[in-house]
C-alpha cells in the first residue's frame, strides 16, 4: 500500500500509480499497440459516423443473429489475446535453457499461462459456442427469436464485461498467477495478496452469470419455441447438442459461481474454506471446481459435435447416419460427464476404490463419443462428399480428435495418470481435444454459416490455407509435447536445465508459428471475402442444406421466417425442397418482435464497475455500483412495453429483397 | 387476406408434444395448503423433539431419522406448496427436477465420499485441528 | 393466394407453413423453474462444504456450543407460516380479489422480514462471542450456507415489495400474474431449502 493520505486511500482503495506496470516493457509495448489500434478503430467509427448505427442496430439489439455475430467477433478478439499469450510461452520455453533465462521472468510467465488458459476457455471457446448457438438454433427450430431476447442481450454484455476485467488486468495491476482454475492455497490471500486473483474471480463471476442465463434461455427456447410438428426426434442434431449443452450449463455453472464465491469469501472476509489452517480444506476447492470443470469440457465440445453432424450430412448429401443413436449418445455424454470429475485429481490420494470408480466412468464416456465418430464415418460412406472448407475442418477434426480421445483414455487409467499427471503429455492431450474438437469445429461452423449470416461465402482459397496451417501447425506444436510429457517434463515451467530437451521445444515453437499463420490466413480470408463479396455472393442455400436455417434468406430478416414453418420430416428443408415447396410472396401478416433495449448494457456496465471496485478495494464505488445495479434492475422491471412490431408491408419488402438470390454468380453455385 | 383451407393443420399438430397443455402452474386450493401446512408442522416438530427432547436413541439413529423426515418434508412442500406434478409444463418441470435431484445427489454423495477418503488417506492432522470435540 | 406447397402425391397434400400468426408460447415459468434448479446447485455446493468441513472446529466452538435450537424453532415456524400465507395470497389471486391478495402478500413479507431480522440478530451475537465466520472452517461454512439462504430471503422480500407496487399500479395483468407465479415458486423454494438447513446444519450439526 503506497504511503498517502487516508482520503486517497478511501477514494482509490489500493489502486495507485505503482499499480500500472510501467516497469515492464512488454506490457507497455502491448499497451501502446492496443491503444493505437483502439484509437484507430474508435476514430474510424467516429469518422464514418457509425456510433448511432452501432448503438441502435447492434449494441442494444435483442436479435439472436446479431448477438451471435457479436459473440463471434468478441471471441475472435479474445482469441488474438489468448494466442498472443500462447506464442509468448512457446518462445520463452524454446529459448530458456541453461544460463539463458528467456525474456519472461517467472512471475510474468505464470500470469501468462493463467491468462491463456482462462481466456481460451471462458472467452474464446465459450463465446464461440454461444455465438454459434445464438445464430443457428432459433433458425433451425423455425423460431423468430430466443425465449428471452432481453436476457440474451444481457448475457452477451455480461460476458463482455468479464472479458474486459480480464483485459484491464493487463494494464492496471497484474493478473492471477494461480493457473486457469485458481487452485488454493496459491490463490488465497496469503500467497496472492495482489489484485490478480480478484480480477480472475470477478471476471469469471460476471461472465459465468451470463453463461448461466444463456443456458436457461436456450433450454426454454428449444423446449418451447420449436416450429409445429418438430418433435424432439425431428430436431436437427445441432439443436439437440445445444439443448444438451444448455442443460449442462444450467446444472454446472452455479457450482463454479459457488466455488469462486467461497474463494472470494476466503480472500475478502477471512473465512477458512480452502485455507491451510483453521480447518480449511484445499482439496474441497479442487473437488468442487472440477465438478464444474469436467462437464464444462463437454459443454464446449457437444455443440461442435452438432456442427460436425450438420456438415457431414450436408456435404455428403445424405441423411445423418444413426440419428437416434447420436441423440442417445449425446444424452448419455451429458449425464456421464457429471460422473468423471475426479480423474483430474487421481493423484490427490482418494485411494484405490474411488480412483477405480472414476477411471471406469471415464473410460465409459469414450463409448458414446466413439459411437458418434462411427456415425460420421458411416454418413460419409458411399456419399458424394464435397470437400469444401467446412468439410475439410471436419475431416481434420475426425483425425485429430480421435487421437486426442485415445490419449485421454490413456490418461483415464489411474496408475498411468500417476506418471503423466501435470506433465506436458496432459497439456498435449487437452489441446488435442480442444483444438482438434472445439476450435476446428468453430472454424467449420464459421465457414458453414457465414453465407447464411452475410449473404456471401468465405473465400475458399484462404480458408483452405488456414485449415492446412492449423492442421499441420497443431501437430508440429503438440506432437513434441507428447514426447516431452512421456519423458516426464512437467507443465508450467519457465526455464529448463537439461539442454537435450531444447530441440523439442524449438519444434513446438515452430508449430505455434504455423498456427499463427493459420490465424493470419483466417483474418485474410475474412478481409478478402468482404472485399470480394459481390463475387462470393450466394443465395439462401449455398451448400444444399437440410435444416430450416437454409429456408430463410441470407442474411435472414429480423423476424427469420415470414410464416412459421410446419415440420413433417427430420431434414425439414430437404423435405420441403423435394416436395416442390414454393416460397410465398404475398399474404403476409404483421409480426410481433421484442424491442431493442439498452438495459443489458447498462446493467453489465454497472457490473463491470462493481467488479473493478471490488478488485481494488474501492469500497464506496463498490457499494454505489451495487446499489445502482439493483435500482437499474428494478427500474427495468417497470418497463412493461417490450414489444414492437413489424408491419406486413415491411415483411413484404424484406421478402422481395435481394437476400434470396446471389447478386452475381458465385464461386460455387 | 384470404387463406386457403388449412388441410395440413391436422397433420403436424398431433405429433407435437409441447403445444397444448396449460402453461400456468395450477393455483392449489385452501385445503391443499392447509394439509401441506399440517404435514409440514408434524414433520418439523418430530425432528426438533428427537434432538431437543428426552430421547434415548443413538445419535446415528436420530441423524438418519431427521434426514429421512427432511426428505419427506421436501416432497410435501413440492406437492402441496409448489404444486409440482407430472403435467406442469408438459412434464418438463418434473424432468428438470429429477435431473437436478440425481445430479445434486451425485454432488453431495460423491463429494463426501471423495473427501472422506482423502481425509483418511492424506491428512494426518495435528490434534489441535482434529475436529471431534469430546463427547460426540 | 395460391397454394404454398405442392406435394408430388396428390393424395397427401402437406402444408409447410403456418399461415396464421402464432401466439408465441411464454417460457417464463419454465425458465424460472430452471433458474431454481440451477440455484439448487449453489446450495448443493454449500451443503457439500458443510458436510465436509462442518466438524472442523479448529479448536473453536462446536456446533453444540453456538447453535441456538430455540431460536431455530421460531425461525422455522416463521418461514413455514409465511409460505402458507403466500399460498393464501395465490388463492386470492385466482379469485381476483386484489386487496385480500395484497394483504396476504404483506403478511408473508413481514414474516420473512422478521425471519431475516432474527437471523441477523443470531449472527451478530455469534460474532460478538468470537464465533465469527473467520474462526473455523465449520463457522465459515455455517455462516455462508445460512447467510446465503438469508440473502435469498432478503432478495425475495425486495422483489415482493417491488411486485406489490406493480400489482397496486397495474392490477393483475398477464405479466403481473406471471411474475407473481415466479415469486411464489421462489418463496416456496426457499422454504424447501430451509428444511435442508434446519435439518442438516442445525439438528444434525449438533449431533455430529
Amino acid at each position: 500500500m503506497p504511503d498517502r493520505s487516508a482520503f486517497w486511500n478511501f477514494l482509490l482503495g489500493r489502486l495507485s500509480l505503482s499499480s500500472l506496470p510501467l516497469h515492464n516493457s512488454i506490457v507497455v509495448g502491448t499497451f501502446i499497440v492496443v491503444a493505437i489500434g483502439g484509437a484507430a478503430v474508435l476514430g474510424l467509427v467516429t469518422w464514418h459516423r457509425k456510433w448511432g448505427y452501432l448503438w441502435r442496430e447492434w449494441f442494444t439489439s435483442v436479435d439472436h443473429k446479431k448477438l451471435g455475430i457479436m459473440y463471434m467477433i468478441f471471441a475472435t478478439v479474445m482469441l488474438f489475446r489468448g494466442f498472443a499469450d500462447a506464442i509468448m510461452m512457446r518462445s520463452q520455453q524454446a529459448i530458456a535453457f541453461g544460463s539463458n533465462m528467456g525474456y519472461l521472468p517467472p512471475h510474468h510467465y505464470d500470469q501468462i499461462f493463467t491468462a491463456h488458459g482462462a481466456i481460451m476457455i471462458f472467452f474464446v471457446a465459450m463465446a464461440y459456442i454461444v455465438g454459434l448457438m445464438n445464430f443457428a438454433v432459433p433458425l433451425q427450430i423455425g423460431a423468430r427469436d430466443v425465449a428471452f431476447p432481453f436476457l440474451n442481450n444481457f448475457s452477451f454484455w455480461l460476458t463482455v464485461s468479464g472479458g474486459m476485467l480480464f483485459m484491464a488486468s493487463l494494464f492496471i495491476g497484474d493478473f492471477s498467477h494461480a493457473g486457469w482454475l485458481g487452485y488454493p492455497p496459491v490463490s488465497e490471500l496469503q500467497q496472492s495478496p495482489g489484485p490478480g486473483v480478484d480480477y480472475y474471480i470477478w471476471g469469471l463471476q460476471l461472465s459465468g452469470l451470463g453463461t448461466l442465463l444463456t443456458g436457461i434461455n436456450f433450454v426454454v427456447t428449444i423446449i418451447k419455441l420449436r416450429a409445429p410438428g418438430m418433435t424432439l426426434m425431428k430436431m436437427p442434431m445441432f439443436t439437440w447438442t445445444s439443448l444438451a449443452t444448455s442443460g449442462l450449463i444450467v446444472v454446472t455453472f452455479p457450482i463454479l459461481t459457488a466455488t469462486l464465491f467461497l474463494l472470494s469469501l476466503d480472500r475478502y472476509i477471512g473465512t477458512h474454506f480452502f485455507t491451510n489452517g483453521f480447518g480449511g480444506n484445499v482439496m474441497m476447492y479442487i473437488n468442487l471446481i472440477w465438478i464444474w470443470g469436467h462437464p464444462e469440457v463437454y459443454i464446449l465440445i457437444l455443440p461442435l459435435f452438432g456442427v460436425y453432424s450438420e456438415i457431414v450430412s450436408t456435404f455428403s448429401g445424405k441423411r445423418l447416419f444413426g440419428y437416434s443413436s447420436m441423440v442417445y449418445a449425446t444424452v448419455s455424454i451429458m449425464i456421464l460427464s457429471y460422473l468423471v470429475w475426479l480423474h483430474h485429481f487421481f493423484t490427490m490420494g482418494s485411494g484405490a476404490d474411488v480412483n477405480s470408480f472414476f477411471a471406469l466412468t471415464t473410460m465409459m464416456i469414450s463409448i458414446p463419443t466413439g459411437v458418434k465418430i462411427f456415425n460420421w464415418l458411416f454418413t460419409m460412406y458411399r456419399g458424394r462428399v464435397n470437400f469444401d472448407v467446412p468439410m475439410l475442418w471436419t475431416m481434420g477434426f475426425l483425425l485429430t480428435f480421435t487421437i486426442g480421445g485415445m490419449t485421454g483414455v490413456m490418461l483415464s487409467v489411474a496408475p498411468a495418470d500417476f506418471l503423466l499427471h501435470n506433465s506436458l503429455f496432459l497439456v498435449a492431450h487437452f489441446h488435442n481435444v480442444i483444438i482438434g474438437g472445439v476450435v476446428f469445429g468453430v472454424f467449420a461452423g464459421i465457414n458453414y454459416w457465414f453465407p447464411k449470416a452475410f449473404g456471401f461465402r468465405l473465400d475458399p482459397f484462404w480458408g483452405k490455407l488456414s485449415f492446412w496451417f492449423w492442421q499441420i501447425g497443431f501437430w508440429v506444436a503438440f506432437g513434441p509435447l507428447y514426447v516431452l510429457g512421456l519423458m516426464g517434463v512437467t507443465r508450467r515451467l519457465s526455464h529448463f536445465t537439461d539442454p537435450s530437451l531444447q530441440i523439442w521445444f524449438i519444434i513446438a515453437a515452430f508449430g505455434a508459428f504455423l498456427i499463427l499463420l493459420g490465424i493470419a490466413a483466417f483474418v485474410i480470408q475474412i478481409v478478402v471475402s468482404i472485399r470480394r463479396r459481390e463475387a462470393l455472393a450466394v443465395g439462401n442455400d449455398p451448400w444444399g442444406g437440410r435444416t430450416l436455417e437454409w429456408a430463410a434468406s441470407s442474411p435472414p430478416p429480423p423476424y427469420n421466417f415470414a410464416f412459421i414453418p410446419r415440420v413433417h420430416e427430420r431434414d425439414t428443408w430437404t423435405d420441403m425442397k423435394e416436395s416442390g415447396y414454393q416460397r410465398p410472396l404475398q399474404g403476409f401478416n404483421d409480426i410481433h418482435m421484442p424491442k431493442s433495449t439498452a438495459a443489458g448494457m447498462v446493467l453489465s456496465g454497472l457490473g463491470f464497475v462493481f467488479g473493478f471496485a471490488m478488485v481494488w478495494y474501492i469500497w464506496w464505488l463498490a457499494a454505489l455500483s451495487f446499489v445502482a445495479l439493483i435500482v437499474a434492475a428494478i427500474v427495468h422491471t417497470f418497463n412493461y412495453d417490450r414489444d414492437g412490431h413489424i408491419s406486413a408491408d415491411e415483411v413484404s419488402e424484406f421478402e422481395h429483397s435481394g437476400n434470396w438470390e446471389p447478386k452475381a454468380r458465385g464461386a460455387i453455385a | 387476406m384470404s387463406h386457403p383451407s388449412q388441410a395440413g393443420h391436422a397433420h403436424g399438430a398431433g405429433a407435437h408434444d409441447s403445444h397444448d397443455g396449460s402453461e400456468h402452474a395450477h393455483d392449489g386450493s385452501l385445503r391443499g395448503y392447509l394439509t401441506g401446512f399440517a404435514l409440514a408442522v408434524i414433520l418439523t416438530v418430530i425432528p426438533f423433539w428427537l434432538v431437543m427432547g428426552p430421547v434415548s436413541l443413538s445419535h446415528q439413529t436420530i441423524i438418519l431419522i431427521v434426514l429421512g423426515l427432511a426428505a419427506v418434508q421436501i416432497v410435501v412442500h413440492m406437492v402441496f406448496f409448489l404444486h409440482l406434478d407430472t403435467r406442469s409444463e408438459n412434464g418438463w418441470n418434473m424432468l428438470a427436477l429429477i435431473f437436478t435431484l440425481v445430479l445434486v445427489a451425485i454432488v453431495l454423495g460423491a463429494s463426501i465420499w471423495v473427501m472422506y477418503n482423502e481425509n483418511a488417506n492424506m491428512m494426518p492432522m495435528s490434534p489441535q485441528y482434529q475436529h471431534q470435540k469430546p463427547g460426540s | 393466394m395460391n397454394t404454398i406447397a405442392i406435394d408430388r402425391s396428390p393424395s397427401e397434400p402437406r402444408q409447410f407453413l403456418c399461415r396464421e400468426e402464432e401466439h408465441p408460447r411464454n417460457g417464463t415459468l419454465l425458465g424460472f423453474w430452471l433458474y431454481l434448479m440451477s440455484d439448487c446447485f449453489i446450495f448443493a455446493a454449500l451443503f457439500a462444504c458443510n458436510a465436509v468441513l462442518g466438524t472442523n472446529y479448529a479448536g473453536g466452538p462446536s456446533a453444540r456450543d453456538v447453535l441456538d435450537l430455540h431460536g431455530l424453532a421460531v425461525n422455522t415456524a416463521l418461514l413455514l407460516v409465511s409460505s402458507v400465507t403466500f399460498g393464501f395470497a395465490m388463492l386470492e389471486m385466482a379469485r381476483r380479489r386484489n386487496r385480500a391478495m395484497l394483504g396476504w402478500l404483506a403478511v408473508s413479507g413481514v414474516l420473512a422480514a422478521v425471519f431475516v431480522g432474527l437471523e441477523i440478530h443470531e449472527f451478530v451475537g455469534m460474532i460478538a462471542e468470537g464465533a465469527g465466520p473467520d474462526r473455523s472452517a465449520f463457522l465459515s461454512s455455517f455462516f455462508t450456507l445460512v447467510g446465503t439462504h438469508g440473502l435469498h430471503v432478503t432478495v425475495g422480500i425486495l422483489w415482493l415489495i417491488v411486485l406489490m407496487v406493480q400489482l397496486a399500479r397495474h392490477g393483475l395483468t398477464e405479466a403481473n400474474r406471471r411474475r407473481l407465479y415466479c415469486l411464489s415458486m421462489f418463496w416456496h423454494f426457499l422454504d424447501l431449502v430451509w428444511v435442508g438447513v434446519f435439518s442438516y446444519v442445525y439438528l444434525v450439526g449438533v449431533l455430529r
